[in-house]
Parts: structure tokens; sequence; C-alpha cells
């Protein structure tokens, strides 16, 4: 992998690799346009890791994550997780959209149990009550989304998402839609998840910030058709004292990696 | 909830109890001014209102009335939903029948009375075939449409979570959906009150819309025809009334607009 894509940091090698994308380029045609929107992209996730990634609006983001969930084909190359080509959805790798994704018909029990139909009834009742307690819905159990805030439906989601116990997460922007003080808990607070259940996790983002506050890895994307600028390895323990110079330094260069001056 | 948006309790109330009043008035005034002898006042109305009810005839055709619509809309129900669904689920096979649909939706049920009887003969079934088809239409494309609107969020979801095509219709599309489908019953339960008044004056001999129609035929019994009348309106309120509490539920409620 290193040979192909000198610039990356290359993959800790104490991690087993667990997705791997491989020369991966995908064109979109509609009414005769061609758009490309992911060229040649090549990387590697290690099994547990939390990768970001970053890139402007419109690059590819969203639709490199689709490829990896299995909605998407990519027009060429492949992407692999443990070794096995990606066709379809599956329910070992679980997409967290924004919040609109919990189901509105369902209660906070009801969609945490929608995927647990395959295992006995105590069984889904004792999930239940352990990701409602993780992710601290206690008391909302049968409450429906519609009387949650938003940061509750975000958390809802992402207990739906961990109660078929998937290797992986593929997050979209998952805070995107929330305010900046929610957002911060909602980090902490999913880091406080990952580093208990250890999934892998890959999450999209435009927030330069929010990445280096998360990331082992963060890939820098560039403007479409979006390939890898760079891959940045934080190599900053949890729990990340944000105003530290190293994570000064890494982030203030990828600021500049992508362009960008941070003066307003 | 607040004094701007939300008339207090009591106006809510008698404000329409003012509006009914002076109807009434009209209608009473304009009998007597007119002094028309066909056309009944409220009192003689209200006179054989209580006449129907003394002789027991009212009821049987309430009930035959509603048995009708049960019996019509709920086969419409049975036919519309499934039918509905697999159209909104696969646009392909909508392609092929849409226009059919497009064609025979605005054609008023009334004018299928004469192929209903050929079909069905005089009597109930013949009612109830009208029915049928007066509520079939507007389920159908409820549930066309319903599903055809569920945000792709929700079918991605169901399906990364392992769905076969018929669990995603049965646990995504379904209830993502239902809160339209549950527009286009209410619709189609309207229409077919109104078509069982009409189917009946033609096509049976018991029933609300018979008992207009016998009414006049058999002495220009006004007073009994405009009863009917009234009482068709208030039972359709009823039915109207009833279904919308369905808008309630909690599994539903959040397709609604509901003030909290
Ligand atoms: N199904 C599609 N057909 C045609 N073009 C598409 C399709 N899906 C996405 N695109 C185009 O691909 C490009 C990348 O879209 P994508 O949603 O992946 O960007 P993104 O990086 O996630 O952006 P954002 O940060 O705004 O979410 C956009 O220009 C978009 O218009
Ligand atoms: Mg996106």
């Amino acid at each position: 992998m290193s040979s192909m894509q000198p610039i990356a940091a290359p993959l800790p090698f104490t991690l087993k690799t667990k997705l791997s994308v491989d020369r991966v380029s995908m064109v979109f045609e509609r009414d005769g346009n061609r758009t490309e929107v992911l060229n040649n992209i090549n990387l590697e996730v290690g099994d547990g890791e939390f990768v970001c990634l970053l890139g402007p609006s419109g690059c590819g983001k969203t639709t490199l994550l689709n490829a990896m969930a299995g909605f998407l084909s990519p027009t060429s190359g492949e992407i692999k997780v443990d070794g096995e080509a990606v066709r379809r959805p599956n329910p070992r790798r679980i997409f967290v959209f924004q919040e609109r994704g919990v189901f509105p018909w369902l209660t906070v029990e009801g969609n945490i149990g929608f995927g647990l139909s395959k295992v006995t009834k105590a069984e889904r009742e004792q999930r239940i009550a352990y990701y409602v307690k993780m992710v601290g819905l206690q008391g909302f159990e049968k409450t429906y989304p519609q009387e949650l805030s938003g940061g509750m439906k975000q958390r809802l989601e992402v207990a739906r998402a961990l109660a078929v116990n998937p290797d992986m997460l593929l997050l979209d922007e998952p805070f995107g839609a929330l305010d900046s003080i929610t957002r911060l808990v909602m980090r902490g607070e999913l880091l406080r998840i990952w580093e208990a259940e250890r999934k892998t996790v890959i999450f999209v983002t435009h927030d330069i910030d929010e990445a280096v506050q998360l990331a082992d890895r963060v890939v820098v994307m560039s403007a479409r058709p979006a390939s890898i600028r760079q891959i940045v390895n934080i190599d900053i323990a949890h729990p990340r004292d944000i105003s530290a110079p190293r994570y000064l330094e890494l982030r203030d260069g990828i600021f500049q990696q992508i362009g960008l001056a941070h003066k307003v | 909830m607040n004094a701007l948006s939300q008339p207090a309790k009591w106006e809510r109330f008698f404000w329409p109890v003012v509006a009914t009043g002076l109807l009434l008035a009209l209608w009473y005034y304009s009998v007597r001014w007119t002094g028309t002898k066909v056309f009944p006042s409220p009192r003689e109305v209200e006179k054989g209102l209580a006449e129907l009810l003394r002789h027991h005839v009212l009821w049987n055709d309430i009930i035959d009335s509603l048995r009708r619509v049960a019996v019509g809309f709920g086969l419409a129900v049975l036919v519309g939903i499934p039918l509905g669904l697999t159209l909104g689920w696969y646009p392909a096979a909508n392609q092929v029948v849409n226009p059919t649909m497009q064609i025979l939706r605005p054609i008023s049920p009334i004018a299928w009375i004469p192929v209903a009887i050929i079909f069905f003969g005089v009597g109930d079934n013949a009612a109830i075939f009208l029915i049928f088809l007066g509520a079939f239409f507007p389920i159908v494309v409820a549930c066309i449409n319903g599903v055809a609107n569920v945000p792709s969020v929700y079918r991605r979801a169901g399906r990364n979570f392992g769905l076969t095509p018929p669990q995603l219709l049965g646990r995504v599309l379904f209830p993502a959906a239902l809160p339209q489908i549950l527009v286009g019953l209410r619709i189609a339960l309207g229409i077919a009150w109104l078509v069982v008044v009409a189917a009946e004056m033609i096509a049976v001999d018991s029933g609300l819309g018979f008992l207009i129609i016998d009414s006049r035929n058999s002495g220009k019994r006004y007073d009994l025809v405009v009863a009917a009348i009234l009482l068709i309106g208030a039972i359709g309120l009823i039915l109207d009334v009833a279904f919308r509490r369905l808008e309630t539920l909690r599994s539903v409620r959040w397709g609604f607009r509901h003030e909290s």
C-alpha cells in the first residue's frame, strides 16, 4: 500500500486490516453528463481503528462511504472488508445517517431493537436495555423520536447501529445538524462508546477540529474528483487537550494542506 | 397553546351553535314567507324524524347502509392496500397499469350503476360493487404515493439491517407510508358514504338512499326526505370524526400535524 501511496501514513502494523479500498474510482452519469467523483482512492483501515474522512463539501465523501457500506458499487476498483469484496449492504457494517435515519413510527426501544429480530426475546430485551443505558436514554424507552431532541435522536441512531453488534460503523457527518455544544458532548460520547466497544469507525466530516479531536488517522481528500491528499496520523492519546501544542500543530498542518488560512 | 391561535373553549362551541341557529331560522322563515306547500319547515322535519324512529324502519335503513359501506369499503381496503403497496414498490408495474387507472379514476361510480345492475342484478351486491369502485382508487393511489414518498434513508437503513424485500415492505415502507395511506382511507370512506346513498336510490330497496326515494314516491313526504338527508349528513360526520381518531395513534402521529 505504501508504495502506491507514498504520502500516506502507514497502517500501524499491530492492527489487522479490516477494510481495504483499492484503486476505487466513481463516475456518475446522468442525462449524458459525466461527473467524476472519486479518483483512484487507496486506503487501508485497521481493525478497531477510528478514521476520519475529511474533505470539502461535494468532494465525494458520502459517495465513498456509500460504496464502503455496499449501497453503491464503484465504477472501477474494489472495496474489501475482511478480505471479502463488498457487494451489498450488510448488518456487519452499519451506516449511520444524520439523525434523520431513526424510524419515527417506532419508540426508542423499537428503534434500538429494529435489527434484532433474529435473537431471542430475552436477549433482545437485554440488549435494548444495555444500549439505552449506553447512550443515556433511560426513561425514554417508550418515547417516539418526534419527542426527542436532535442530539437524543442521534444517540438513538448510534444505539440502533450498535445493538446489532456490527464490526464497523460508517458515520456520515453524524453531528452536522447539531448545535456546537451538543456536538462537543456527542464527540465525547462517541469516543467513550468507541473505547468500550472497539468497533472500526469511519467518520465523515468537513470539520477539521472534529477530525483531529476524534480520529486515529485523518484522511484528507481533495476537491472533486476526490483523491487522497494526505493521511495524517493523530498521535495524541485520548482524552485530547485541544489547546496542546501537538494538537494545534496537527490541526494547522491540515488547515494548510487544505489551503485555508485559519483567520477570519 | 396560546390565546392567539386557539379560541377559548366556550367560543369553540358558542359560534358554531349560533351559526346553526341562524341557518335554522333562515330555513324556517324562508318556508313561511314563500308559503311553500312542498318544502317542509324544521318543525315538520323534526316530526318526520320522530315518526321514522317510531316505526323502526329507520334503524334498519341505517344498518343496511352502514353494512353496505362496511363491506364495500372493507373489500376496497383488502384489495387496494396490497395492490397499491406493490405498485409503489415496483415502479415498472405501476407504469404498466397507471394509464388505465388514470382513465378509470375520474369516472363517478354513479356512471357504473347500469353496469353494476347487469353484473349483479338489483340488490346488495350491485350497491357494494359501486361502493368498492368509489373507495378503491383513492386507496390505491394513496398507497402508491405513500410508498414512493418514503425517504430513501429509511429504505437504506432497512436494507442495511439485512431485511429481505418482503420484510422491508412490511417493516419499513408500510409503516413509513401509513400516515399518507390513512389520509387516502379517510377520503375513500367519505366517497363510500356518498356512493351508498346514490346506489340505494336505484339498485336496492332498503337503506337511507332508498328511504329518500321511497318517501318522495309514496306520497311526496318531503318532511321525511329532508329528515333522511340530515341524518345522512350526521352519520357521515360521525364516520369521519371516528376515522380521524386513528390519526392520533402513536405510531402514525408523527405524520400528522396536531396541536400538542
Ligand atoms: N447518484 C448520483 N448521481 C449523480 N451525481 C451524484 C450522485 N450522487 C452524488 N453525486 C455527485 O457527486 C458529488 C459528490 O457527492 P457527495 O454527496 O459524495 O459529496 P460529499 O463530499 O458527501 O459532500 P457534502 O460534504 O456536501 O456532504 C456531488 O457533486 C454530487 O452532485
Ligand atoms: Mg455528504
